[in-house]
This record gives C-alpha cells, structure tokens and sequence, in this order.
C-alpha cells in the first residue's frame, strides 16, 4: 500500500485554481521533497494530506480519508507546518502534559530525552524562547510520536543555518528508521538534497517533474565548460546553460558523463539548479539564473 | 498513555499489531484542560474578586455587633434576617455576575484566539476532532464556570460565617441566634439549583451564539455577534413598537427565567426549597427552544472548525 496516493486532486478558491489534477504517489518509507515557487499549490497539496482542506478528487493517506478521517489519521501522521504555531502562551511541560493525553502513540521520555539535550527549560513558556528552540521543542514533541507519515511544511524557516543543520540531522539520526515516510516542502532546496530520496517539483497546480535522487543523480550532469569546448556542447543539446564567473556551466538531461568528461569539469547540478532550468521561466531564465548564481557564490 | 512504547521495541509490525490506547474522554479531558491552561483568568478573575470581598466584609465586620443589636431593637424580625444574610446574597450576586461576564469574554474568543496565533495547525496536527475541542470550550461556561461560582460562594459563605461567629462572640453576644437565620442544606442546594438553571440551561444558546461567531469573524467577534440581535431588535421596533426580541436576549444572558425556574423570582437565595419549580422549569418550552438553538449553534461551529485555519 502506499503512503499517499492521489489521483486527480483538484482544489481552487474562488478564480484561482491552487491544485490542477494533481497525481501523486509516495511510497512507505521514502523522503520526499515538494519543491516549488511561492504560489505552486504546495501548502494546498499538504493540507489536502494533512484533511485541513476539502478537495475534489481522488486521494487517501495510509488507507484513509483525510478530510473526513482527520481525528483518526493524525494518530498515523504528525506535521509541523512551520515554526510559529506552537502556542505562544504554552509551557513546555504542558505540551508535554497534553500530547502525552491525547496521542496514544506519544513517548513523553523520548520526547524529554530530546529535550534535555537542549537548552529548553521545562517550565518554559513558548513565548520566552528563541525561534529554534521552538523548533527543536517541535521536532522533539514530533519525534517522540510513533507517526507512520511526517508532514513537514517549511519547517526551518527563519531559522539560522546551524539550526537547520542539526534540525534535519537529528531528524535523520534519531526519527528516520526506513519504515516512515517523510514529505517535507522547503525553500532552502540546497541542504535538504542529501536527506532526500525523492524528488518533486509542483507549479501552478501540477506535479511537473517527479524522480528518485538515484535517478536524478544518474540523470543528470553539469558540466563547467572549457571555452573552447562550448560549441561541442552546446552541440549535445544541453538543457539549460548560464554563466557562472565568466565561465558557462552546461545541464544535461541523460547525456553519457564520459562524453561530458571531454568538455570539462563534470558533477551532479544541485536541486535548485534543475529546479531553475525546469521551471524557470524561459523570458526571466537569464535574471533567475544569475540569482541562483550568486546564491552559490555564498555558498 | 505511552504504554506500548515502552513495552514495544520500533518496528514497523509492532506498531501496527498495538492498537492505539487512549479511552475516548481523555482527550476531552486534556482539552478542558488546555482552555484552563491558556485562560487562567477563568478562576483568578473570581478569585481576585472573591478575596476583595471578603476584605471588605472583614472591615463590616468590626462594626457588626453594634448593627446586630441596634437591628434586634429596631425592626422586626424578617427586617433582622434581612440585614444578615444581605452581605451573603451580595456574594452569590458577585460571583454569578462574575460568571456571567466571564462566559461573555471566554466565548466571544474561544475559536477565534487559536486561529489568531496560528495555534490551530498544531492542535490539528493531534489526533482531536473538531466536534471534542468545541464541547471542551463550551464545558468552560457549561460546567466548569457554575461548579467554579458554586464552590467559591461556598467557601465565602464558610469564611464570612466564622469572621461574623468570632466577632459576634469577641462582642459577647448570641451566636446562635446569629446562625439560626441560615439554612446549611437548603442555601447551597437552592445556590446550585439557580447556577444551573438560570445561569447554565437557561443562557445555553447566547453562549453558543457567542462561540459561534468567535469560530467565523476574522476580527471583532463582538461587532458581529451584536449586529444581527441589534438589528432585529431595530427593525421590531420600527415594524412593531415593541422590544420583546432586545428583552429576551437580555433575559437570556442575565439568568432572568421569569417564573419557569422559581414561582417566586428575585428572592434568590435564602427563600425556603418550596419556591424552586424544577418540574415547571423542565416543562417549559422556552428551556427546550433554548437549547435546540444553542445545539445548532455548537454544531455550526464544529463546522466552521473544520474548514477554518489560521487567519
């Protein structure tokens, strides 16, 4: 059985159609991420999941149906939508108290392990920590649930980079065991792409590309081209090309990484890059190109 | 509650085989809970107003053998009973007031606060339906408020009786002509008797009225709870030149029954048992309409909560 399957989800408000037949389906066991432009339908698909949104179409979560199973598939599923929903005037040892009392598959001594690996002080309220730490208050109420679907919708968002770092390490060390599934949506696409086991990019309501990262690492390459090797390139049909310090890097879609050998420097392009050759829009390619080009000259 | 994760090792197949543990009022429980958590001011806004009534009546009280003998002199003896127990139906009349304007404030924000914070992503995310969190806001005005306002007026009436017995018994004076205008069993019974019916059954549905709107309006829950009572009532007026639609809200909200619940009212609450009409207050059909309206109000806003997220 798998985890999510969907078959012709549709969902629109008012004029603006969020979900345009989406056709979905995750495998048990596998990470998935959800990319896409601000506006893609992401929060929307994940709230058809999660049974926050009525939609039409076809779709069930671990054998159920979430909109009208919302109470009964949230002892299976856990979410965080993002970091600002825990209540602010909430102590921490009331979360506790009270996930513990209505959730029959929580472990309040993981989740108080967890903890005290942190900062976070038990008789803290929400409103007196910093941004991470209610996060790491999230994740650690979260992991400590023995969910078969984790639902992470921008989780790391405005959090600082070593926040982020240890958020989807301890996510991987101490939750992930191969038997959950995890979907989680982000914009910060380059530290997820090693967490990964699955690839989708969603815009305007559809799935437009959907791979396993083994696929996508086998698939695709980037090659930095050595100028006089750029009409034998451009020759090969690249997908996408652009400039990065005066020199041009070149995306392959299924081209043998031998035959790029000769051009230059060969390595898988990053997630943000395919995402930018598949989606971006052929008029502003050149200006999002450069964007992401000086993200990763940050990097 | 986390019985099986103890006692299980993290497989797959455990988790599967070990059905879920958690008897179905729990949540409920954790609910209540939760409100009282996030709304401490339910108990410390009586309490507060409680301990100041009490200084006061501590202050009455230097003052009060010289007003029992002036009383025994002057009048007769219903005016006697009158002037003791006065300050005891002063307390009754704080707390009930207390729990009316409470239940007013709690409900007017109840669904509306965790839509505010974002908070309903996260109550979602557990394993509640919508139709248990909403009983559990309702079981603030429903339950918890009267056994609030019953068990603090007790403990009043307990502590204002000793503070009286010692000054009284400092001044020389009979304490047991002092105690024998109260009734011990008939004043708590006839004080719950009234909390349930004229400050619970009776405002059932201006409460869920309350919840309702608090559950829709993005903002100003107040504005708009008031507007559709207000705008019958103007239009009554203008069609008919009359108010009975203004009254009755009114009525409703301040516990007025009328004669349903006691066949002589305003005489709250140290009258004998035998003016109390349960039997009539059962059979009138102003209680029934009353609480089939405040039904569908709930029902609506376990509705309005499942489609609702974050404003």
């Amino acid at each position: 059985m798998a985890c999510i399957e969907a078959r012709g989800l549709r969902k629109a408000f008012g004029a603006t159609i969020a979900l345009d037949g989406v056709d979905l389906r995750v495998e048990e066991g596998r990470i998935l991420g959800l990319i896409g432009p601000n506006g893609a339908g992401k929060t929307t698909a994940l709230n058809a999941i999660l049974g926050l949104t009525p939609y039409q179409g076809e779709l069930r979560v671990l054998g159920r149906d979430p909109w009208s199973e919302r109470d009964q598939l949230m002892r299976d599923v856990c979410f965080i939508a993002d970091v600002a929903v825990l209540p602010r005037w909430i102590r921490v040892s009331q979360a506790l108290d009270y996930v513990a009392g209505v959730h029959p598959r929580f472990d309040r001594a993981k989740a108080e392990g967890f903890l005290k690996k942190t900062s976070i002080q038990q008789s803290s309220k929400v409103r007196e920590l910093s941004k991470g730490m209610v996060a790491q208050l999230h994740l650690a109420l979260v992991m400590a649930i023995d969910a078969r679907l984790l639902v992470l919708d921008e989780p790391t968002l405005g959090l600082d980079i070593l926040f982020r770092k240890q958020f989807y390490d301890s996510l991987l060390n101490d939750y992930f065991d191969r038997s959950r599934t995890i979907v989680v949506t982000t914009h910060q696409v380059e530290e997820l792409q090693h967490v990964l086991t699955d690839l989708m990019f969603i815009n305007h309501g559809r799935i437009v590309f959907a791979c396993s990262m083994e696929a996508f690492e086998s698939r695709y390459a980037e090659v930095t081209v050595r100028p006089e090797q750029i009409a034998a390139g451009r020759a090969l049909r690249p997908m996408h090309e652009r400039q990065v310090l005066g020199r041009s890097i070149l995306l392959f879609d299924g081209v043998d990484r031998r035959k790029l050998a000769t051009l230059g420097e060969v390595h898988t392009p990053s997630i943000a890059d395919l995402f930018v050759a598949l989606i971006g829009n052929p008029t502003d390619s050149v200006s999002r190109s450069e964007e992401y080009e000086k993200q990763g000259a940050t990097r | 509650m986390n019985t099986q994760s103890n006692t299980m090792p993290e497989s797959f197949d455990s988790r599967v085989d070990v059905p879920p543990v958690i008897s179905s009022t729990q949540p409920l429980y954790w609910s209540v809970r939760r409100e009282l958590w996030e709304n401490r001011w339910i108990y410390l806004v009586p309490l507060w107003l409680a301990a100041v009534f009490l200084f006061g009546f501590l202050i009455s009280t230097f003052r009060l053998a010289s007003r029992l003998q002036f009383a025994a002199s002057a009048i007769t003896s219903a005016q006697y009973h009158e002037s003791i127990v006065a300050p005891y139906d002063g307390a009754a009349g704080l707390m009930m007031a207390a729990m009316i304007l409470i239940s007013v404030f709690y409900c007017a924000d109840a669904l509306h606060s965790e839509r505010g914070d974002r908070s309903i992503l996260f109550w979602k995310s557990l394993p509640v339906s919508d139709l248990t969190t909403v009983l559990a806001k309702a079981c603030i005005p429903f339950v918890v408020l009267p056994v609030l306002a019953f068990a603090i007026t007790i403990a009043l009436y307990c502590i204002m009786l000793l503070l009286s017995s010692a000054a009284i018994l400092a001044s020389g004076l009979s304490v047991a002509a002092y105690w024998k205008q109260f009734s011990f069993f008939e004043t708590p019974m006839l004080l719950l008797y009234h909390l349930l019916t004229a400050h619970t059954l009776w405002p059932a549905p201006v409460y869920c009225w309350l919840l309702l709107v608090s559950g829709w309006a993005r903002r100003a829950t107040f504005v708009w709870a008031a507007l559709p009572i207000v705008a019958i009532a103007a239009i009554e007026k203008l069609m008919f030149h009359t108010s009975y639609f203004g009254m009755m809200v009114l009525h409703r909200l301040i516990g007025h029954v009328t004669t349903a619940a006691m066949s002589v009212p305003d005489t709250f609450p140290t009258n004998p048992m035998n003016h109390i009409t349960p039997l009539r207050f059962l059979a009138s059909p102003g209680l029934w309409i009353g609480l089939a309206v405040a039904t569908a109000f709930l029902f609506a806003a376990v509705r309005l909560r499942r489609y609702h997220g974050p404003l």
